[in-house]
Protein backbone atom coordinates (compact mmCIF):
# COMPACT_ATOMS: atom_id res chain seq x y z
CA UNK A 1 0.00 0.00 0.00
CA UNK A 2 1.23 3.46 -0.84
CA UNK A 3 0.64 6.54 1.23
CA UNK A 4 -0.47 9.47 -0.96
CA UNK A 5 2.32 12.06 -1.10
CA UNK A 6 4.90 9.69 0.42
CA UNK A 7 5.89 7.14 -2.24
CA UNK A 8 8.75 5.69 -0.16
CA UNK A 9 6.71 5.18 3.03
CA UNK A 10 5.70 1.67 4.08
CA UNK A 11 2.67 2.30 6.31
CA UNK A 12 1.29 -1.26 6.35
CA UNK A 13 4.64 -2.96 6.98
CA UNK A 14 5.39 -0.27 9.55
CA UNK A 15 2.13 -0.77 11.41
CA UNK A 16 2.46 -4.59 11.29
CA UNK A 17 6.02 -4.32 12.59
CA UNK A 18 4.84 -1.97 15.31
CA UNK A 19 2.15 -4.45 16.38
CA UNK A 20 4.84 -7.17 16.70
CA UNK A 21 6.96 -4.82 18.82
CA UNK A 22 3.92 -4.06 20.98
CA UNK A 23 3.24 -7.78 21.40
CA UNK A 24 6.89 -8.32 22.37
CA UNK A 25 6.63 -5.63 25.05
CA UNK A 26 3.24 -6.99 26.21
CA UNK A 27 4.77 -10.47 26.54
CA UNK A 28 7.55 -9.14 28.82
CA UNK A 29 4.93 -7.40 30.95
CA UNK A 30 2.62 -10.42 31.06
CA UNK A 31 5.33 -13.03 31.65
CA UNK A 32 7.89 -11.29 33.84
CA UNK A 33 6.13 -8.04 34.84
CA UNK A 34 8.81 -5.90 33.26
CA UNK A 35 9.44 -3.18 30.67
CA UNK A 36 10.99 -4.24 27.36
CA UNK A 37 13.53 -1.41 27.30
CA UNK A 38 16.44 -2.44 25.11
CA UNK A 39 19.05 -0.04 26.55
CA UNK A 40 18.29 -1.11 30.13
CA UNK A 41 18.31 -4.80 29.21
CA UNK A 42 21.61 -4.40 27.30
CA UNK A 43 23.16 -2.57 30.25
CA UNK A 44 22.05 -5.39 32.53
CA UNK A 45 23.40 -8.12 30.19
CA UNK A 46 26.85 -6.48 30.14
CA UNK A 47 26.76 -5.67 33.88
CA UNK A 48 26.94 -1.92 33.21
CA UNK A 49 23.85 -1.03 35.22
CA UNK A 50 22.31 -2.90 38.11
CA UNK A 51 18.84 -4.38 37.86
CA UNK A 52 16.84 -7.14 39.51
CA UNK A 53 16.34 -8.67 36.06
CA UNK A 54 18.28 -11.96 35.95
CA UNK A 55 21.33 -11.68 33.71
CA UNK A 56 20.24 -14.82 31.84
CA UNK A 57 16.88 -13.20 31.00
CA UNK A 58 18.65 -10.09 29.70
CA UNK A 59 20.87 -12.21 27.45
CA UNK A 60 17.91 -14.28 26.20
CA UNK A 61 16.15 -11.07 25.09
CA UNK A 62 19.27 -9.62 23.44
CA UNK A 63 20.02 -12.83 21.52
CA UNK A 64 16.39 -12.94 20.38
CA UNK A 65 16.63 -9.55 18.62
CA UNK A 66 18.96 -10.56 15.73
CA UNK A 67 17.23 -13.95 15.47
CA UNK A 68 13.86 -12.25 14.95
CA UNK A 69 15.29 -9.88 12.35
CA UNK A 70 16.91 -12.81 10.52
CA UNK A 71 13.57 -14.70 10.48
CA UNK A 72 11.99 -11.73 8.70
CA UNK A 73 14.98 -11.71 6.33
CA UNK A 74 14.23 -15.33 5.42
CA UNK A 75 10.46 -14.82 5.07
CA UNK A 76 8.99 -11.39 4.30
CA UNK A 77 12.41 -10.01 3.40
CA UNK A 78 14.42 -7.29 5.09
CA UNK A 79 15.33 -3.91 3.61
CA UNK A 80 19.01 -3.54 2.81
CA UNK A 81 20.28 -1.18 5.51
CA UNK A 82 21.83 2.09 4.32
CA UNK A 83 24.40 3.22 6.87
CA UNK A 84 26.14 6.45 7.73
CA UNK A 85 29.95 6.53 7.49
CA UNK A 86 32.08 4.54 9.96
CA UNK A 87 33.18 7.53 12.08
CA UNK A 88 29.56 8.68 12.32
CA UNK A 89 28.36 5.19 13.40
CA UNK A 90 31.09 5.13 16.06
CA UNK A 91 30.42 8.63 17.40
CA UNK A 92 26.64 8.15 17.30
CA UNK A 93 26.94 4.87 19.22
CA UNK A 94 28.86 6.51 22.04
CA UNK A 95 26.39 9.43 22.25
CA UNK A 96 23.38 7.08 22.12
CA UNK A 97 24.86 4.86 24.85
CA UNK A 98 25.67 7.78 27.15
CA UNK A 99 22.31 9.45 26.45
CA UNK A 100 20.19 6.37 27.08
CA UNK A 101 21.77 5.82 30.50
CA UNK A 102 21.52 9.50 31.40
CA UNK A 103 17.93 9.71 30.16
CA UNK A 104 16.95 6.32 31.69
CA UNK A 105 15.79 4.79 28.43
CA UNK A 106 15.60 4.80 24.66
CA UNK A 107 13.02 4.46 21.90
CA UNK A 108 11.67 1.18 23.28
CA UNK A 109 11.49 1.98 27.00
CA UNK A 110 10.32 5.59 26.71
CA UNK A 111 8.87 5.64 23.18
CA UNK A 112 6.86 2.41 23.33
CA UNK A 113 6.44 1.23 26.93
CA UNK A 114 6.37 4.61 28.67
CA UNK A 115 4.40 6.58 26.09
CA UNK A 116 1.64 3.92 26.00
CA UNK A 117 1.42 4.14 29.81
CA UNK A 118 1.21 7.96 29.64
CA UNK A 119 4.30 8.25 31.85
CA UNK A 120 5.13 11.93 32.22
CA UNK A 121 8.88 11.24 32.09
CA UNK A 122 8.56 9.13 28.94
CA UNK A 123 6.35 11.66 27.12
CA UNK A 124 8.88 14.41 27.83
CA UNK A 125 11.85 12.17 26.93
CA UNK A 126 10.25 11.03 23.66
CA UNK A 127 9.37 14.57 22.56
CA UNK A 128 12.90 15.66 23.49
CA UNK A 129 14.75 12.96 21.56
CA UNK A 130 12.54 13.36 18.50
CA UNK A 131 13.18 17.14 18.61
CA UNK A 132 16.97 16.82 18.89
CA UNK A 133 16.93 14.04 16.28
CA UNK A 134 15.04 16.28 13.85
CA UNK A 135 17.43 19.16 14.57
CA UNK A 136 20.46 16.88 14.03
CA UNK A 137 19.23 15.59 10.67
CA UNK A 138 18.39 19.18 9.63
CA UNK A 139 21.85 20.50 10.54
CA UNK A 140 23.59 17.55 8.85
CA UNK A 141 21.53 18.17 5.72
CA UNK A 142 22.43 21.87 5.77
CA UNK A 143 26.14 21.06 6.18
CA UNK A 144 26.20 18.38 3.47
CA UNK B 1 14.35 -24.23 29.94
CA UNK B 2 12.60 -22.00 32.36
CA UNK B 3 10.15 -19.20 31.70
CA UNK B 4 12.73 -16.64 32.75
CA UNK B 5 14.68 -17.61 29.61
CA UNK B 6 11.83 -18.51 27.26
CA UNK B 7 9.71 -15.39 27.88
CA UNK B 8 12.48 -12.84 27.18
CA UNK B 9 13.78 -14.95 24.27
CA UNK B 10 10.33 -15.01 22.64
CA UNK B 11 9.92 -11.29 23.38
CA UNK B 12 13.32 -10.50 21.84
CA UNK B 13 12.51 -12.54 18.71
CA UNK B 14 9.14 -10.79 18.28
CA UNK B 15 10.79 -7.43 18.90
CA UNK B 16 13.56 -8.04 16.36
CA UNK B 17 11.04 -9.34 13.82
CA UNK B 18 8.88 -6.24 14.31
CA UNK B 19 11.83 -3.90 13.84
CA UNK B 20 12.86 -5.68 10.63
CA UNK B 21 9.32 -5.91 9.22
CA UNK B 22 8.69 -2.23 9.97
CA UNK B 23 11.88 -1.18 8.18
CA UNK B 24 13.47 0.10 11.40
CA UNK B 25 16.61 -1.99 10.82
CA UNK B 26 17.34 0.39 7.92
CA UNK B 27 18.95 3.57 9.31
CA UNK B 28 17.85 5.47 6.19
CA UNK B 29 14.19 5.00 7.25
CA UNK B 30 14.84 6.36 10.74
CA UNK B 31 16.74 9.36 9.40
CA UNK B 32 13.96 9.82 6.83
CA UNK B 33 11.42 10.08 9.67
CA UNK B 34 13.53 12.72 11.40
CA UNK B 35 13.95 14.63 8.12
CA UNK B 36 10.69 16.56 8.57
CA UNK B 37 12.05 19.66 6.79
CA UNK B 38 13.27 17.58 3.83
CA UNK B 39 12.16 14.28 2.29
CA UNK B 40 9.98 13.09 5.19
CA UNK B 41 9.30 9.35 5.55
CA UNK B 42 6.42 8.79 8.02
CA UNK B 43 6.94 5.00 8.31
CA UNK B 44 8.37 5.19 11.85
CA UNK B 45 5.18 6.93 13.01
CA UNK B 46 3.18 3.85 11.90
CA UNK B 47 5.63 1.55 13.71
CA UNK B 48 5.37 3.56 16.92
CA UNK B 49 1.58 3.82 16.48
CA UNK B 50 1.17 0.05 16.17
CA UNK B 51 3.43 -0.65 19.13
CA UNK B 52 1.84 2.00 21.37
CA UNK B 53 -1.67 0.80 20.46
CA UNK B 54 -0.94 -2.79 21.53
CA UNK B 55 0.87 -1.68 24.68
CA UNK B 56 -1.88 0.78 25.64
CA UNK B 57 -4.28 -2.19 25.68
CA UNK B 58 -1.74 -4.31 27.61
CA UNK B 59 -1.34 -1.60 30.27
CA UNK B 60 -5.12 -1.55 30.83
CA UNK B 61 -5.33 -5.21 31.78
CA UNK B 62 -2.01 -6.83 32.68
CA UNK B 63 -1.06 -4.72 35.74
CA UNK B 64 -4.45 -5.60 37.29
CA UNK B 65 -3.30 -9.22 37.62
CA UNK B 66 -2.21 -10.33 41.10
CA UNK B 67 1.22 -11.06 39.64
CA UNK B 68 2.80 -11.69 36.22
CA UNK B 69 2.55 -15.26 34.90
CA UNK B 70 6.11 -16.22 35.79
CA UNK B 71 7.18 -13.74 38.50
CA UNK B 72 6.04 -12.97 42.02
CA UNK B 73 5.42 -9.28 41.28
CA UNK B 74 5.70 -6.43 38.79
CA UNK B 75 9.02 -4.53 38.56
CA UNK B 76 8.02 -1.31 36.83
CA UNK B 77 9.49 2.21 36.79
CA UNK B 78 7.44 4.41 39.12
CA UNK B 79 9.29 7.72 38.88
CA UNK B 80 7.42 10.74 37.56
CA UNK B 81 9.87 13.57 38.31
CA UNK B 82 11.22 15.60 35.40
CA UNK B 83 14.93 16.20 35.99
CA UNK B 84 17.67 17.97 34.00
CA UNK B 85 19.33 14.56 33.81
CA UNK B 86 16.33 13.11 31.95
CA UNK B 87 16.10 16.05 29.54
CA UNK B 88 19.83 16.25 28.76
CA UNK B 89 20.08 12.46 28.42
CA UNK B 90 17.09 12.23 26.07
CA UNK B 91 18.43 15.22 24.11
CA UNK B 92 21.83 13.57 23.68
CA UNK B 93 20.21 10.29 22.72
CA UNK B 94 18.24 12.08 19.97
CA UNK B 95 21.43 13.64 18.58
CA UNK B 96 23.11 10.23 18.27
CA UNK B 97 19.90 8.72 16.90
CA UNK B 98 19.73 11.40 14.19
CA UNK B 99 23.44 11.12 13.34
CA UNK B 100 23.44 7.42 12.46
CA UNK B 101 19.74 6.51 12.31
CA UNK B 102 20.37 3.78 14.86
CA UNK B 103 19.15 3.19 18.41
CA UNK B 104 19.86 0.24 20.71
CA UNK B 105 17.10 -2.13 19.46
CA UNK B 106 17.97 -1.98 15.75
CA UNK B 107 21.70 -1.99 16.64
CA UNK B 108 21.36 -5.46 18.18
CA UNK B 109 18.73 -6.61 15.65
CA UNK B 110 21.07 -6.17 12.65
CA UNK B 111 23.94 -8.14 14.23
CA UNK B 112 23.32 -11.06 11.83
CA UNK B 113 22.22 -8.93 8.85
CA UNK B 114 25.05 -6.37 8.80
CA UNK B 115 27.54 -7.68 11.40
CA UNK B 116 30.37 -5.20 10.80
CA UNK B 117 28.33 -2.01 11.17
CA UNK B 118 26.27 -3.53 13.99
CA UNK B 119 29.35 -4.57 15.97
CA UNK B 120 30.92 -1.11 15.71
CA UNK B 121 27.65 0.53 16.79
CA UNK B 122 26.99 -1.90 19.66
CA UNK B 123 30.58 -1.63 20.94
CA UNK B 124 30.33 2.18 20.82
CA UNK B 125 26.90 2.04 22.50
CA UNK B 126 28.21 -0.06 25.38
CA UNK B 127 31.27 2.23 25.69
CA UNK B 128 28.96 5.23 25.97
CA UNK B 129 26.99 3.47 28.70
CA UNK B 130 30.21 2.68 30.59
CA UNK B 131 31.29 6.33 30.18
CA UNK B 132 28.05 7.45 31.81
CA UNK B 133 28.61 5.07 34.67
CA UNK B 134 32.17 6.35 35.14
CA UNK B 135 31.04 9.98 34.91
CA UNK B 136 28.14 9.68 37.33
CA UNK B 137 29.30 6.66 39.36
CA UNK B 138 26.06 4.75 39.25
Amino acid sequence: MMLPGFPDAAPLEGFAGGVLIGLAAALMLLGLGRIAGVSGIAGRAFAINSSSLPKSSAWAFLVGLPVGALLIGFSAGIERPEFASWPVILAAGIIVGFGTRMGSGCTSGHGVCGLSRLSQRSIVATLTFIATGVATVFVMGALA
Amino acid sequence: MSARILVPAASGILFGAGLALGGMTNPARVRGFLDVFGDWDPTLAFVMGGAVLVMAIAWRFIPKMAHPLFASGFSLPERSDLTPHLLIGAGLFGIGWGLAGLCPGPGFAILLVAPAEALVFVAALLSGMVLHRVAFDR
